[in-house]
């Protein structure tokens, strides 16, 4: 599997994809293959305000549940409104059309203490 | 066309529903012996017209109905039930005679007391065996189920710590408890923090000292644990606990592995719950009835839930004067049904019975450990009491999992132990065969795992893709939770019954 | 086995208990007794009791005839000694008989998901109270003083653990229907539920869906809850609630001296993910074959533990198909008659009584004593071997001199009549 290079990574397995001054946040394939197959996701709603490292939604697998906690501080701007219908997005593609929330950065400082793909390869392999 | 589902006599059922069709009837009803009284007139708008879809089926499609449905189930009467932590024992059905005699079964919870003496006595006479095998001071029999003793337990400890001053914010809970005790803490009004095990399985006791403060109101202590071992410092826990003014609730799910040989109420448990359904044997009926009595030393009796049995002339009374009490917890005064089945299998063991049901619950859980040990890893060496807990460990390296195999050993006429539980064990296999096995159907259950684990050495396919003898095959879970269909409608679902 | 074990007593088999822990002396219980001994133990304490009275009893415990099937199904050992069905594949007869269960309880109650069962109703309330406070974040329940006294009893026990509180509002003297006026008066922003019972505790039907709207105009959710389940063969489902939790015991269901009973919750597919317990739901088999297992499990407490829904785990299942085989048995047809020889009953002994409330009435209703009191009238009846109504002084000390009255399809016309000759005499 490859973690595309732009983006950047959490020890929670959430992967962050800068846009100007809004970050897509998702989680990554690591993250959905450790959950297995995953049948519901639970999101704030949109102008709800979230802080790095704490957790704003989850995603529920038939026998788990796992939080999801926010790579960055700010206020959630979208939500993906097709993972209610198909949860298995997540599974299927889970650094691109399955992204979770759109946040526009309230610190931008927060974003340089992500990892890079190799970083993040290197934690999962460690 | 052959619609059956299966070629086999009693697998092919459709829902009720399906087979209803208008004026099938299975009642009769009395003649009406006073003049009949039009709906419409006396209620108006209020009344209905009719139950939209409600069946409509004879007296014989009902009983061919529920009977084809029983046989694709498993039950106790069938065979071994491994189930680790449930305590599926062999339900005597002299019990279920004694609950419908029909004085105690029509019973209304409100007729006088002075025509209610019969319940009542049964009622003490159980509290009364409880508190002596609990080693407890006072025994309500209110709550409904395991669950609901344990909220009722935390309630009487916040109660009791109010009256001392203090409430206390936090409960502890190991983390290889059952689910429903931290839930508990939540919902009675407490933090839960996760005190970790140490490597033999039992609680860090250097651990617990440094989390017990002021702000701890009780730990929530299940003994034997969840890995079916005795916690050896138990005395030592209780007086860390005690010390700091704090209580030790007893979660007595596995309670069966220690009546007539230890009591909590001796090992400094302030106040536990008990499972009829498991240690007293109360049918689980596929997930119910319960009963879930909680015991208390005497600091927290006057707390306990209302109304209480008290002694009134030659007789009983109920006690409804309780002004420290939690409050009631339920209606009425328990699951009455459950609890004669309870006190009716006690009079039936008598104390020296009981002693030797726990030694022989002791006995078939170390058999089955010592048979399986050579196959599977024991996930701690420490000894085991009523059940033993296995990890997937060598299997996984096959790729096969705890749940791979508990769905096998249904193509060996078995229902599989508990799986994945306790968390803290990596792929467990929790078994619990219960004192009423007998070794021929001990046998025949180590030997299919036995033969299992070569399976999966030679031929890891066959077993993860199990069942392969059962009616239905490997049921799509993850579909049923992403598009929940949790009722029947009209043309919804009826294709796929005849496929 | 014990050599297999390596061990060669059994009390070996807990030697490494602490001696302190250790019970030194047998249990002071008697030794084991036969089951001729048991048997004639229960049924010398069965006649202590009220053993073959007539009963004018309701008051949420019903009377009502068990049909024989019911008895017989759920005596089966397949299903009497199932454990929970976590492993679908050997639990289809459980889990299609749940499904049965969920499916006719929405057919009932108008909702669109019900859970595989609660305790009983008394439980079912808080936690239908909790569903509400989840799903609109609101911390505070206004229940009707109608609702039956030991249902909210056991809900302010829950409630005063829980950061929640409750409040009371009151019924109309007149016609014994809650107040809707007080309602109003007492609804606020954080407010999460208004819970009413109909039939109330009196016996009156309440209108259920003038108290929704005023609930729904605060963005309170509006629980309906329910104690007489024959009720509901004869009366609108009450499709302007929210939540709706109610209590089985009329279907089947002994009155065994309170318990057990099998409470259920129903609601709107748009908060099935708050309710609380079990859910049975429809699938496939590997094969392709319809097939059902328990599903949204992540709601409860063996998977979200501390974030669960409920602390609930073992329900009243057998109690829950005791009543699915009742509503089996009695069907469509069967529920509307059972309701009408009930209403006809009913309103037959009421005809010749004094009503205290002018509101309308299904099985159970308030009768005035008038100048004796109902523990004079209950002493009388009892030489007769009949029980007769609840003193209601001891829940509404305002209703001296008023007893709770109820006639089922069991209740004897003469019967009715001995009563109606000790009220009056």
């Amino acid at each position: 599997m490859t973690y595309p290079e732009n983006y950047g990574y959490t020890k929670e397995h959430e992967w962050v994809s800068v846009e100007g001054g809004v970050c897509v946040v998702g989680i990554t394939f690591h993250a959905q293959k450790e959950l297995g197959d995953i049948v519901y996701v639970d999101l704030p709603r949109p102008n709800t305000a979230v802080e790095a490292g704490k957790t704003f939604g989850s995603v529920e697998s038939v026998k788990a549940v796992s939080d999801i906690f926010a790579p960055v501080s700010g206020e959630v701007v979208e939500v993906n409104q097709a993972l209610a219908d198909a949860p298995e997005m997540l599974n299927e593609k889970p650094h691109d059309a399955a992204w979770l929330v759109k946040i526009k950065l309230s610190n931008p400082e927060e974003i340089k203490s992500l990892m890079s793909a190799a970083d993040y390869q290197s934690y999962l392999g460690g | 066309m052959i619609r059956k589902v299966r070629s086999h006599i009693n697998q092919n059922e459709t829902l009720l529903f399906e087979q209803s069709s208008p004026g099938k009837r299975a009642y009769q009803l009395p003649a009406l012996d006073v003049p009949p009284v039009d709906a419409a007139s006396v209620l108006g708008s209020d009344a209905r017209t009719e139950i939209e879809d409600f069946p409509e089926v004879s007296e014989v499609e009902v009983i061919r109905h529920f009977t084809r449905l029983s046989t694709w189930n498993y039950g106790i009467d069938l065979g071994l039930f491994p189930l680790g932590s449930c305590t599926m024992k062999y339900n005597p059905r002299i019990n279920e005679v004694v609950a419908r005699e029909p004085g105690l079964a029509w019973a209304h919870p409100y007729q006088p007391e002075s025509l209610s003496q019969g319940c009542m006595e049964v009622l003490a006479l159980l509290e009364e065996y409880l508190c002596e095998i609990f080693g407890m001071d006072a025994v309500t029999l209110q709550p409904a189920a395991g669950a609901h003793g344990e909220f009722t337990g935390i309630m009487l400890i916040r109660s009791y710590l109010e009256s001392q001053g203090n409430p206390r914010k936090k409960v502890l809970c190991p983390d290889s408890a059952h689910g429903t005790n931290p839930a508990t803490a939540i919902i009675a009004g407490y933090e839960v923090e996760n005190i970790k095990s140490n490597e033999k399985g039992m609680v860090d006791v250097e651990a617990l000292a440094k989390a017990v403060n002021e702000d701890v109101a009780a730990l929530m202590l299940t003994n034997p644990n969840t890995v079916g071992v005795f916690e050896e410092q138990i005395l030592t826990i209780a007086s860390i606990l005690h010390e700091k003014g704090a209580q030790i609730y007893m979660d007595g799910a596995n309670m069966n592995a220690l009546v007539g040989i230890s009591r909590p109420g001796d090992f400094g448990v302030d106040v536990m719950h008990s499972n009829l359904h498991k240690t007293f044997s109360t049918p689980h009926g596929g997930g119910g009835p319960g009963s879930g009595p909680v015991g208390v030393r005497k600091h927290l009796e006057p707390f306990l839930p209302g109304p209480r049995l008290k002694k009134a002339g030659g007789g009983w009374t109920w006690d409804y004067d309780r002004p420290k009490s939690i409050g009631r917890v339920r209606a009425f005064y328990g699951n009455f049904g459950v609890l004669v089945r309870a006190l009716a299998y006690i009079m039936a063991h008598g104390g020296p019975g009981l002693r030797n049901a726990t030694l022989d619950a002791l006995l078939t859980a170390n058999y089955v450990r010592a048979r399986l040990e050579p196959y599977y890893q024991i996930a701690y060496q420490a000894p085991s009491m009523h059940e033993c807990v296995f990890s997937d460990d060598r299997q996984a390296a096959k790729g096969v999992r705890t749940g791979d195999i508990a769905k096998r050993l249904l193509d060996y006429g078995f229902h599989p132990y508990t799986v994945s539980f306790p968390m803290i064990v990596r792929g467990a296999l929790m078994i619990e065969p219960t004192e009423t096995e007998p070794k021929q159907e001990l046998d025949l259950f180590c030997d299919a795992l036995i033969s299992i684990a070569g399976e999966i050495e030679e031929n890891p396919q066959l077993v993860l893709k199990a069942p392969h003898g059962t009616r239905t095959s490997r049921v799509d879970e993850v579909t049923a939770a992403r598009k929940p269909v949790v009722r029947w409608r009209r043309n919804e679902t009826a294709s796929k019954a005849a496929d | 086995m014990l050599a297999v074990c390596g061990h060669s007593t059994l009390e070996e088999l807990y030697s490494q208990l602490p001696d302190e822990a250790l019970l030194k002396r047998p249990l002071n219980i008697p030794a084991g007794i036969s089951e001729y001994e048991i048997t004639s133990y229960f049924q010398q304490r069965g006649q202590e009791n009220a053993s073959g009275y007539a009963s004018f009893l309701g008051a949420g415990v019903y009377r009502h005839y068990r049909p024989v099937l019911c008895d017989v199904v759920v005596s089966r050992g397949e299903f009497l000694t199932s454990y929970t069905p976590y492993q679908a594949e050997m639990a289809q007869g459980t889990l299609m008989t749940i499904f049965e269960f969920q499916t006719m309880i929405c057919q009932l109650t108008g909702m669109e998901v019900a859970n595989a069962s609660m305790y009983d109703a008394s439980t079912a309330v808080p936690e239908a109270a909790m569903m509400a406070a989840r799903i609109t974040g609101r911390p505070r329940f206004l229940v009707a003083s109608s609702v039956h006294p030991e249902y909210r009893e056991v809900l302010d026990t829950y409630a005063r653990n829980s950061r929640t509180q409750v409040a009371t509002f009151g019924y109309d003297a007149a016609t014994g229907e809650c107040d809707l006026k007080d309602l109003d008066a007492k609804l606020d922003d954080h407010t999460a539920c208004v819970i009413v019972q109909s039939p109330n505790f009196f016996g009156v039907i309440e209108k259920v869906s003038a108290a929704a709207e005023l609930a729904h105009k605060r963005g309170a959710l509006l629980v309906m809850l329910f104690s007489e389940a024959v009720s509901l063969g004869m009366l609108q489902p009450p499709k302007s609630a929210d939540i709706v939790a109610g209590e089985l015991q009329s279907f089947a269901i002994s009155p065994s001296y309170g318990g057990p009973f099998a409470g259920i919750i129903a609601t709107k597919e748009k908060f099935m993910r708050q309710i609380p317990g079990r859910l049975a739901g429809e699938t496939t088999d590997a094969g392709g074959r319809r097939a059902y297992c328990l599903t949204l499990s992540t709601r409860e407490q063996h998977i979200r533990r501390e974030k669960a829904t409920s602390n609930i785990c073992t329900n009243q299942a057998l109690i829950a198909l005791l009543a699915t085989v009742f509503m089996s048995v009695y069907g469509k047809q069967g529920l509307r008659e059972l309701a009408e020889q009930n209403l006809a009953k009913a309103h037959y002994l009421a005809g010749a009584l004094d009503r205290r409330f002018t509101g309308k009435f299904f099985n159970e209703f308030v009768v005035r004593t008038n100048g004796k009191s109902p523990g004079q009238i209950n002493g009388a009846l009892e030489n007769q071997r009949i029980i007769g109504g609840l003193d209601l002084a001891r829940f509404y000390p305002e209703l001296r001199g008023c007893m709770l009255v109820c006639a089922t399809e069991m209740s004897r016309r003469e019967d009715m009549d001995a009563l109606i000759q000790a009220v009056r005499a």
